[in-house]
Formats: structure tokens, C-alpha cells, sequence
């Protein structure tokens, strides 16, 4: 057992001693919570526009300004022909061309009908589609606007109770409430993301690496001869790298809570218990994976490609996985992080506790379990 | 390089290298003959290693003077490695590649012909006895194998100096027996080994020999002479003396 | 160059014989490429809903088979029980529920209007936004024509009423498939990783191992070195690269509107940053945990502020600004704009420069700081 604790010290003084790696273990999730709470997000701002008016007349004028005083969109470039659309988009000037034809306030006064044409830069289709609805919505209501006016004019001063106002407030009324993050926050969808994300990078990544680099140095082979049992090395190599995942996300908890005002509803006992549960998976990943390899660099790309992607691209952190391909949603559920983040989720925002999530936690229990039996019985005393 | 000087091919004055406060080597001066086997010896930290990175071009030295092959250090480092082959105290061989790839590559960034390449690989194989192993990885092999094979490649461009660094370390005694003899060979060529060691023992196989104490050369001369000056029956007695402060 | 021939065969055939490695190189980018792609969309498409119906109405019904007859939704359960709706919302089984009150039939026909409540689990604020709109949009279609049939007992159809006809085109990918705006980027992002990272570890790995310490007493040059170095992995890269085209093209269909050769010089280009940078890095490592880590880092950032996964238009306008010293996002903004709208060098030239210049100074830094003697 002495030997046990001393080979525990030695494995923390090899971490701490090194204080770039430490800097970058504790500077790395800051950062990359400081980027997602601030930077990375997909709400949409103002977008650039152009212009391309045939007409100028008093109708385009004040469909433009409402265009442009909608708060969506902020004006690139005025345009003379349609052979500059192409230039537009190429030059990536803007993404979404409104076109006026010629005549149109006159044609829309004496022959009831006048034509706009959105064009938009579909090469990222949901901004195509995002942007084309916020100008078809924002031309929409100009002529309901006109169509009032106009009515009113026509019909004297009576107009005013019945027309447009009226046919609106009719039919079924949806009440719309968003719940959980009523203002759509990215940074409260992806904090929780953000923790599951640096719990496999510290856990599973560092500790795959940090054996995978005893064998390439060879100083594995003292280890094996040494006393300690097998289960005792694992034991020694995955604690410091338990602690470390622990300190990790209660830093970036408390920066989430304290600078972003991430909400967290539910009982911290069973987040930090649920926490641990997934740490523990990531830690047994980590594991199977370096007994898999021989040298770093393999491990490394086993687990960036066994590991980090997935847990960036099917858990469900950025990309919704009711999206995906009826495959990929099926591949997504031996993904650990997609049930944490479940959990997760459900703990900070909803306020949910195992009533709810039993099912998760179970799920997870299992596959760490299971890992952990794999890795330790696939941890080879001799070395080959 | 100067030909013309059958005297010595490695000059050193005061040479001294300074890590932050710690003087690792302080104002040695030797030199080293045309031919021979030089001993460099110490214990360990005594700064051996660094001495050897100078004159090797690999660390640029804090003060004082050298010349190897007839190049300062300070000023052409580059020409300087033309003419010399390392084998440092590091295992140095590609572990994934074969023991023929090895010799290869190094010949190649030697400069030498495809021809010259397959040529002095099969007779420097032949001469250590591993041809059979010419298509095994490095891996594979037991340590004495690849510090024979890691000299190899420290002399396959025919170096006017090779220096070795701890070239025996950790290797049984008839590889070591084996490792002399190359040794022998090889300055019988005209090659002129530079060798550290901290096997007194082997001193003795030395043309002539040097005493690296506490960063400081304390001694120097054939193993005959050091025997004689110290009144001591080997120079591991010499060396015990010296290194028990100096006070002779 | 016969010395450059010598360290070129020497890192190809360390790279080939790795098996399990070069295994990873080459397939698992593919792979990536083929799975990421898909699963890397924010095409809203099947929202999950449920119904909470206190009415049983011919009119609830109606409404309730709207949603279900749209493509947009996708309804997962139904009840009497305002509390098995939000179970639903708690237990992430859906992400709008429906609520009629009871009387909404009766109400709709006595007064000409009746509420009804929809709630989001908007923890994930972008879909539930834009399930609102969908939502709202079928609403006011069903208005429309539950209400003209309505209306019409009331008053006469407005006729005349002068009408704006709103005309979309959309260019470039007029079936708004959102993978053929992912590849590309996914492509960055693949030889990226293969391109930084292994350059990096590799030349950590000569360091560590103390095999260096002998390349360093040859009369190998810093400049041959640094080409030997770097050669293996640019042509890895491009050979990824070019498999990622021949999938992009193929399977994908992603047009290419632009000039190949164009591509591919971008490529190249980019790929001097990347190199240059794992280079640079390994002059500032001794380790190659130390090395990973940092170009980790450095990657991470750049590849989340790159405009790759969430629009750069959608952030902050100081991370906005940062991009400009991103080059990942300049070399995905251009490779997206010719690959997919066909630019070619004259509308990419000033952004290409920028490249260029990334490439020069992360390459240049790498040489100047690599040194053959310890100072």
C-alpha cells in the first residue's frame, strides 16, 4: 500500500511539475468556455444586404428603410444591374440581393400587382432560408400596411375598425411560451455541452496519452516489474486525472454561473454523482485506448477520432440529433456524452432529477461498467 | 580542412559553458592528435557531455576557443559536422525502421553515392558479425546490437573524428571487448576517436587520457604517464584521487 | 536535394510503417467526412411534438392534423393530461406541446376566434426559435383557410386588394441541401487535424526520443530538414484532400463551380499555415503531450471562431473582428466561395493574399526559431 502511494505522488508531481501541460489543463476549458459563453453562437445578428432597386420610387424607398430599420439586415451595397448579383455573392459582400423590378409603385397602384425577387446565397442553406423569411415577413407586413392605408383612403375614416387589423385577431391564437430559456440563450444549450466536451478531453484524451507515452519511453516496462499490481498502475495513472476532471468542472461551472448566468435548477448532489459516473466512462475509454496503441501520435488520433469528434458531432452539443439521419441517430445512442448531456441538461435547466432521468443514468452506469471490465482484463502485464 | 598539420586535429582553449548560475564546463584546455584514441573521462555530471555538445556544434559555448577538423566552433559549426560522426549517449537509431534503412539514411545525408551506401553497409555489416539482420527493425534488437549498429552509422561516411559518448554504457563485457576493437579499426583508418567513458577500466585502452572533475580537466596524459605522476597502480586510483577534492 | 530524397524516404517509410497509424491517416478522414457531414446540419426537420387535447373537437383535430400532415413535425404522443405535456418537455420526449382547452370548437364558431398554448423546451433556443415560426406559419395557414370559409358568411372576400409578389431564387443550392454547404468545411477541418497535429508530434517525437540530437551533429541543413519534415505531411494531406474532393463530387454532389487547380493551390496555401504552425510549435515543446495540447488549443480556437459549425455573422462584433486573424475561417470562406459559387481568383485575390501572408509568416517564424545548436 506504500507503494502504492508513493507511485500516486509521483504520478501528481509528473503533472504538476510540468507547467505548461498545467496551464493548458486548467487554461484550455476557461478558454474554451469563454468562447462559447461569448463568441460562438448561432443566434442571428444583422446580415449584410444589397439593393438592387429598377424603380426608385416611393414604394421601394420605404420598403427599403423597413428592410434596413428592421434591425435584421444592414445595407452592403446599392446595385445597378443584375450582372453584379454574381459579383455580390462571389466577393462575399452579401448574401441576400433584394430586387426591385422597374415601375414597381406604379404597377402596384394601377395594375394591382408588382413583383420583388429575393435572391439569396443558398451555399449556407439555413442562412438562405433564415434570411429569405425575414424578408418575405418584413414585405408582407409593409403590405398590409399599404393595403390599410389605402383602404383607409379609399373609405374615409370608417376604414379604421374593420381591414387588416381585424383579419389578423381572428381564427386560433397561439400562445407561444419558451420554456427553460425563454430567451434562447446559445450559451445555456452549450455549457452543459461545453462540460461533457472538456470532461472527455481531460479524462479520456489526457490519460490515453499520458500511458501511451510510458510505452514509447519505455519506462512502462519498470512499472510492470515493479510490485505494484496492475490494477494499482491503472489505479495510480487514472487518479490524477480524476481529481484534475473534478477541479475541471467545478471551475467551469461556477464561471458559467457566476459570468453567465447559466441557470442551474436542479440538486448539485446528483450532478456532481452523475458527473463522476461519466468521468469514470471516460476514464475507462481512455484506457482501452491506450492499451490499443503502441506510441502517442496513435494514440492521439485514435482518440480525436474515436472520442472527441463524437463527442462534439453526435452527443447532441451543437448539432440537434433529431436532425441527423435516422443511422447516425441510431450510432449517436453508444455515444456516452449524448446521455450525460441528456442529464446534464436536464439537471441545470429543467430541474429534473432521477424520476426523469433514471433511464439515462442507467444507461451510463451500464456502459461504464462494461468498459471498465474490458480495459482492465485488455491491460497487458507483459509487454509484447 | 588543414591537412598539412599531422599535430592535432582538435584544439581547445578555455573553453567554458555557463547554464544560468551553474558552470558546467569552466576554461578546459586540451588537444586531441591526429589518429588516436582520446579518452574523456569523469563521472557523471562531471561535463563530459556538455564539452562533447560544443565540440560538436550542438551547443554554442559560453567563452573561450575551439577548433575541431580545423573549424571554430563558434563560427562554422556547419563545416565542422562535415567532418565528424556522433554517437551520442541517447540510443539514436529510428526504432521503426531496419537496421539496413538506418545505414541508409545516414549515409545518404552524408552525401554518400548509392553505390558507396550499399557497399560500406554490407562490408560494416560483415564486420560486426549482423548481416543476418539487415532487414530486422531496430526494435527487435538486443542493446548491444544497436550501439555496434549506432556506431555504424556514427562512422559509415568515413569521419576524421568520431566522437562517442558513453558508447559502452549498460553493454555486457564481450560486446565492450567487441566495442574496442572497433575502436581500434577504426583509428587504425586514421579516424580519430573522441571517447567518454566512466569505466576506469577502459582508460587504460587510451592513447592518452583526460580527467573531467567538477567541470574542470584536472588531468592529462597517456594512462602510463597519469599512473606515474599520481603514484597510483591504475588510473581508477588516479581518478579516485582526484576526485576526492583535488587535494593530491 | 539528394539529402532532401534521403529524409523524404526516411518519414515516409516511418509513416507506412505504422500500420494502426497510417490506417488512421487515411481512413478514419473519410470516414469522418462521410458521418460528419451528416450529422453536422441545423436543417430543422422533424420536431418532435405533443398533443395535450382537453377539446376532442372536429376543430382541434383539424389543427392537431395539420401539424401532423407538415413535414416539419412529427408527433410523438398524445393525452388528455396537462401533466403528461410536461413530462413530455421534462423527460426530452418533445420539443413543443400543444394545448387545446377544452371549448376551443365551440368558442371558434361562437366568437370567431379561441386560444390555444404551444410550449418549447427552448433549452435549445435555436430550434425552438425557428419551431415557433413553423408553428406560427401553420397557424395563420390554417386561419386562412378555416377563416375564408368563415369570413365569407360575414362580409364579401376583399377583392382587388393590391398584392406585392414576393419571388424567391435561390443560388447555388437552390434545394437548400445543407451537406453540400458542410463539405468543404468538414474538409478543412479533417486536413487540419492531420496537417497540424502530426507535424507537430512528429517533430516533438525525434526530440523526445533523442533521435534529433544525432540529425543535429550531420551536416543536414535546417532548411533540408524543415522540407523533410514538412513534404510527407503536405502530400499526405493532399491526398486526404483529394479523396475528400472525389467524395464531395461524387457522392455528395456538391458542385464545383470553381477551377480545380484553384482548389487545390488554395489548399496548398492553407496548408503552409497549418504545417507551420505544428512546426512552430514543436520549437516550443519538449514533449509531445506538451505539443498536442497546445496546437489542440490553438485549433479548438480556430476552428470554433472559423465560421465552420455556427455562422460567423451570428457572433459578437469584437469575435468578428478576431476572425480576421483566423486563418481557418479565411481559408473556409474562400474554399466555400469557390468550390460552391464558382469565384475564382480575380473575386478571391485580396482574401487569398491574407492566406498567403498567414502561410509565409507561420512557416518563416518556424524556420527562424528551429535551431540545429542550443543557444
Amino acid at each position: 500500500m506504500k507503494a502504492f502511494w508513493g507511485f500516486i505522488k509521483k504520478e501528481f508531481l509528473h503533472i504538476f511539475r510540468d507547467r505548461r501541460t498545467l496551464l493548458i489543463l486548467f487554461g484550455m476549458p476557461l478558454a474554451q468556455l469563454l468562447l462559447f459563453g461569448y463568441a460562438v453562437r448561432n443566434e442571428l445578428n444583422r446580415a449584410d444586404i444589397a439593393i438592387l432597386d429598377h424603380s426608385r420610387d416611393e414604394v421601394t424607398r420605404e420598403i427599403t428603410g423597413k428592410l434596413l430599420s428592421s434591425g435584421h439586415f444592414q445595407l452592403s451595397a446599392w446595385l445597378e444591374s443584375e450582372a453584379e448579383i454574381e459579383e455580390v455573392f462571389q466577393r462575399g459582400i452579401a448574401r441576400n440581393v433584394v430586387v426591385f423590378e422597374s415601375d414597381f409603385g406604379r404597377k402596384l397602384i394601377r395594375e394591382g400587382r408588382a413583383d420583388v425577387l429575393i435572391v439569396t446565397d443558398a451555399s449556407d442553406p439555413n442562412m438562405a432560408q433564415i434570411l429569405e423569411g425575414y424578408t418575405a415577413n418584413i414585405i408582407r407586413e409593409y403590405q398590409q400596411e399599404w393595403q390599410m392605408r389605402n383602404r383607409m383612403a379609399m373609405s374615409g375614416v370608417g376604414g379604421m375598425t374593420s381591414g387588416a387589423g381585424g383579419l389578423a385577431a381572428s381564427g386560433i391564437i397561439p400562445e407561444m411560451r419558451m420554456l427553460f430559456n425563454p430567451e434562447l440563450r446559445s450559451a445555456n444549450l452549450f455549457v452543459p455541452g461545453l462540460i461533457a466536451f472538456i470532461l472527455m478531453l481531460v479524462s479520456a484524451f489526457l490519460t490515453s496519452i499520458a500511458i501511451a507515452r510510458e510505452k514509447e519511453m519505455g519506462t512502462m516496462e519498470v512499472l510492470l516489474v515493479s510490485p505494484l499490481d496492475p490494477r494499482q498502475i491503472i489505479a495510480g495513472k487514472v487518479l490524477p486525472y480524476l481529481v484534475l476532471s473534478i477541479v475541471n468542472v467545478f471551475t467551469v461551472l461556477v464561471v458559467a454561473l457566476v459570468v453567465f448566468q447559466v441557470p442551474f435548477r436542479g440538486s448539485v448532489i446528483l450532478f456532481s454523482l452523475l458527473s463522476l459516473l461519466f468521468i469514470m466512462t471516460a476514464l475507462a475509454l481512455g484506457l482501452r485506448i491506450s492499451n490499443a496503441v503502441r506510441d502517442q501520435q496513435t494514440a492521439m488520433m485514435m482518440s480525436l477520432a474515436g472520442l472527441l469528434l463524437p463527442t462534439i458531432l453526435l452527443s447532441g452539443f451543437i448539432f440537434p440529433i433529431s436532425n441527423m439521419p435516422v443511422i447516425l441517430q441510431y450510432l449517436s445512442h453508444i455515444v456516452p456524452a449524448k446521455w450525460y448531456l441528456i442529464i446534464i441538461r436536464g439537471i441545470m435547466l429543467k430541474g429534473v432529477g432521477l424520476e426523469v432521468l433514471w433511464m439515462e443514468a442507467l444507461i451510463l452506469l451500464g456502459m461504464m461498467s462494461l468498459l471498465f471490465v474490458v480495459s482492465i482484463k485488455s491491460f497487458k502485464i507483459r509487454l509484447e | 580542412m588543414n591537412v598539412n598539420s599531422n599535430a592535432s586535429i582538435i584544439e581547445v582553449q578555455d573553453l567554458t559553458r555557463v547554464f544560468g548560475n551553474f558552470t558546467a564546463v569552466d576554461r578546459i584546455s586540451f588537444e586531441v592528435r591526429r589518429g588516436e584514441i582520446f579518452g574523456f573521462l569523469g563521472a557523471n555530471g562531471a561535463g563530459k557531455t556538455t564539452a562533447i555538445r560544443m565540440l560538436t556544434g550542438l551547443l554554442i559555448p559560453t567563452s573561450g576557443r575551439a577548433e575541431v577538423a580545423g573549424f571554430d566552433v563558434f563560427t562554422h559549426p556547419e563545416s565542422i559536422k562535415k567532418n565528424i560522426g556522433y554517437m551520442s549517449q541517447k540510443f539514436s537509431l529510428f526504432n521503426d525502421l531496419t537496421v539496413f534503412e538506418n545505414l541508409r539514411f545516414y549515409g545518404g545525408i552524408y552525401g554518400l553515392s548509392t553505390r558507396d551506401i550499399r557497399h560500406k553497409t554490407d562490408e560494416l555489416l560483415e564486420r560486426l558479425d549482423l548481416a543476418g539482420v539487415r532487414d530486422r527493425l531496430i526494435r527487435d534488437l538486443p542493446l548491444g546490437w544497436k550501439q555496434k549498429l549506432a556506431f555504424s552509422t556514427a562512422v559509415i561516411h568515413e569521419p576524421a573524428i568520431v566522437f562517442l559518448d558513453e558508447p559502452t554504457g549498460g553493454v555486457d563485457p564481450i560486446t565492450r571487448r567487441q566495442f574496442w576493437d572497433l575502436m581500434y579499426e577504426t583509428a587504425d583508418r586514421g579516424t580519430t576517436v573522441f571517447v567518454t567513458t566512466h569505466y576506469m577500466d577502459e582508460a587504460e585502452y587510451c592513447d592518452r587520457v583526460s580527467i573531467m572533475v567538477d567541470g574542470r580537466i584536472d588531468a592529462l596524459g597517456t594512462p602510463a604517464g597519469l599512473r606515474k605522476t599520481y603514484g597510483a597502480k591504475n588510473v581508477d586510483e588516479v581518478f579516485v584521487k582526484l576526485a576526492r577534492g583535488g587535494s593530491v | 536535394m539528394r539529402i532532401i530524397f534521403f529524409i523524404l524516404q526516411k518519414e515516409f517509410l516511418q509513416i507506412f510503417r505504422n500500420r494502426l497509424m497510417l490506417g488512421f491517416i487515411l481512413v478514419v478522414p473519410i470516414i469522418q467526412l462521410m458521418i460528419l457531414t451528416y450529422a453536422a446540419t441545423f436543417e430543422i426537420r422533424n420536431i418532435d411534438f405533443f398533443v395535450v387535447d382537453h377539446d376532442h373537437s372536429p376543430e382541434s383535430r383539424a389543427l392537431i392534423d395539420r401539424f401532423v400532415a407538415s413535414e416539419n413535425f412529427r408527433l410523438t404522443g398524445w393525452s388528455a393530461s396537462a401533466a403528461d405535456g410536461e413530462l413530455a418537455l421534462l423527460g426530452n420526449k418533445a420539443v413543443m406541446v400543444l394545448q387545446i382547452p377544452a371549448h376551443t370548437g365551440r368558442d371558434l364558431v361562437r366568437d370567431g376566434s379561441a386560444p390555444v398554448s404551444l410550449r418549447f423546451d427552448a433549452v435549445d433556443g435555436f430550434t425552438a426559435n425557428v419551431a415557433s415560426q413553423y408553428a406560427m406559419q401553420i397557424i395563420r395557414r390554417h386561419n386562412e383557410v378555416a377563416g375564408v370559409a368563415h369570413l365569407a358568411s360575414i362580409e364579401p372576400a376583399p377583392t382587388g386588394i393590391a398584392q406585392i409578389g414576393i419571388n424567391v431564387s435561390r443560388w447555388y443550392n437552390p434545394h437548400l441541401d445543407y451537406k453540400i454547404y458542410m463539405v468543404p468545411g468538414i474538409l478543412v477541418m479533417l486536413i487540419t487535424v492531420i496537417g497540424g497535429f502530426l507535424t507537430g508530434m512528429n517533430v516533438v517525437r525525434e526530440k523526445e526520443i533523442g533521435t534529433i540530437e544525432q540529425l543535429n551533429v550531420t551536416p543536414i541543413t535546417k532548411f533540408q530538414f524543415i522540407i523533410g519534415k514538412l513534404m510527407p505531411f503536405m502530400i499526405l494531406a493532399l491526398v486526404i484532400f483529394s479523396f475528400g474532393l472525389l467524395l464531395a463530387r461524387f457522392w455528395f454532389e456538391v458542385p464545383f463551380e470553381g477551377s480545380l487547380m484553384l482548389i487545390y493551390l488554395i489548399a496548398a496555401t492553407y496548408l503552409l499555415v497549418v504545417l507551420g504552425l505544428g512546426l512552430l510549435v514543436s520549437t516550443v515543446t519538449h514533449t509531445q503531450q506538451q505539443a498536442i495540447f497546445i496546437t489542440w488549443f490553438v485549433f479548438v480556437i480556430f476552428i470554433l471562431l472559423s465560421g465552420l459549425f455556427t455562422p460567423i455573422d451570428s457572433m459578437p462584433g469584437w469575435a468578428q473582428y478576431l476572425t480576421w486573424a483566423n486563418p481557418v475561417a479565411w481559408f473556409i470562406d474562400i474554399i466555400r466561395r469557390v468550390m460552391l459559387t464558382g469565384a475564382d481568383m480575380q473575386d478571391i485575390w485580396s482574401s487569398y493574399l491574407v492566406l498567403l501572408a498567414y502561410g509565409v509568416a507561420f512557416i518563416g517564424s518556424a524556420v527562424l526559431r528551429y535551431r540545429k545548436a542550443a543557444a
